[in-house]
């Protein structure tokens, strides 16, 4: 088919399953009826998928705490298990 | 500490080990080396000498109970063996376990120690020798606080002064019985009373408790408390402290309730673990004459949000 504004040759792309005209003169695009709404849809789809900001880094929630826990318990903040030292290797095997 | 007590030790576990001590070939490493337990291997058998002041009367009962069949695959039996003693220090002899890697506490064997801690509180007392003594996990936390104050009392260093105040203020907001000054009255299941991963050994390809010296009749939330107060001061890892837990009441541990938060039991004992352990740095840290290092501030950090908060009156 040809660009209705510039009459050059259009080309079809295949654009995760949506057809898309581009024009090869003016590089403008064609949709076919119910295109748009496609390609609305997979940009919702798309941002769903990407994942919320500062999540909690543990597939579970943290156990309960006491009121005089370390803060930000379970959270990384103020956690120092993960880079668990030599001074409290020793304090895991002493009385 | 004393090599003459270690010798002695060395030589009373070859006699022991081997119907022919005098061809053996086998080295004896000292396991451990302090006043209140000096650990001597030799080949497959152990040999531990107990504190000075410690009561004969009240460790046999002790070693009657880890030795009774209610108590097997829970804690190791010890071998069987005459009464014996080294300056006054008496000796016990025990097969030979495989500790939790020092230098790997990634490894430590979570499920295991909930689960063992679990069937040893759910023992029947009344089934096992006796008399069994209160646990003596209040009497180490207090001893752990007079020590800092022993220790202070011989340094000019000034800069610790704030520390031990912390530590002397989170121990004042605890109750009574929880400072060994009342008798706890409100639980009287079997304890170990000093549970923390070296006091878990690997033998005959199952993990066991040993160390009998503080074991007695207490508040099982007391065996919970240290792990909990690592967790609580957030040095232990959430999935770790949830690996414990989930074991112990998997087990049918009766220190938690099966599904409600477990804080309201554990809360008094883990508050008084934490001021041990930082009861215990500060004193090692004068002793040493340096600061505290960054663990170490963590848990008297703790001990500081402890003492914010109002006394505990049970």
């Amino acid at each position: 088919m040809q660009c209705p504004k510039c009459h050059a040759a259009m080309h079809t792309y295949n654009r995760n399953g949506v057809q898309i005209e581009q024009c090869s003169g003016c590089r403008g695009i064609f949709l076919d009826y119910g295109e748009l709404e496609s390609l609305t849809r997979l940009e919702s789809q798309w941002s769903q998928q990407v994942p919320p900001p500062a999540p909690a880094p543990q597939a579970y929630p943290a156990p309960p705490a006491p009121a005089w826990g370390a803060p930000h318990h379970g959270g990384q903040h103020g956690h120092h298990g993960h880079h668990r030292n030599k001074s409290f290797g020793r304090m895991l095997f002493s009385s | 500490m004393s090599a003459e007590l270690v010798r002695a030790l060395g030589t009373a576990a070859r006699v022991r080990a081997h119907a022919a001590p005098q061809d053996c070939a086998c080295s004896t490493p000292v396991l451990a080396d302090r006043s209140d337990g000096t650990v001597v291997r030799h080949g497959e058998l152990v040999v531990k000498a107990h504190a000075s002041d410690t009561e004969r009367a009240r460790l046999d009962v002790q070693l009657a109970v880890a030795a009774h069949p209610a108590l097997n695959g829970i804690l190791l039996a010890p071998l069987p063996s005459l009464r014996t003693e080294f300056d006054g220090r008496p000796l016990t002899y025990w097969p030979h376990g495989t500790p939790v890697d020092p230098e790997h506490p990634e490894r430590a064997p979570w499920e295991a120690a909930g689960d063992l801690l679990a069937r040893l509180h759910g023992t029947p007392v009344d089934v096992l020798p006796g008399p069994l003594s209160p646990m003596r996990g209040p009497l180490k936390a207090a001893r752990a606080v007079s020590r800092i104050r022993a220790a202070l009392s011989r340094t000019r260093d000034a800069a610790l002064h704030p520390a031990a105040a912390v530590v002397e203020r989170a121990w004042a907001t605890l109750p009574a019985w929880a400072r060994a000054e009342a008798p706890l009255t409100h639980a009287a299941a079997l304890c170990h009373g000093d549970l923390h991963l070296g006091q878990l050994v690997r033998h005959e390809g199952r993990w066991l408790l040993i160390d009998i010296d503080d074991l007695g009749t207490g508040d099982p939330a007391w065996d919970l408390a240290r792990p909990a107060a690592w967790y609580a001061a957030g040095l232990l890892l959430p999935d770790e402290w949830a690996r414990f837990l989930g074991a112990y009441r998997a087990a049918g541990g009766p220190a938690v309730p099966a599904d409600e938060d477990p804080w309201p039991a554990l809360d008094v004992p883990a508050k008084a673990l934490t001021v041990q352990t930082a009861a215990l740095a500060v004193a090692k840290a004068v002793r040493e004459n340096r600061a505290l290092d960054e663990v170490e501030e963590t848990v008297v950090r703790a001990c500081d949000r402890i003492a914010a908060l109002p006394a505990e009156l049970t």
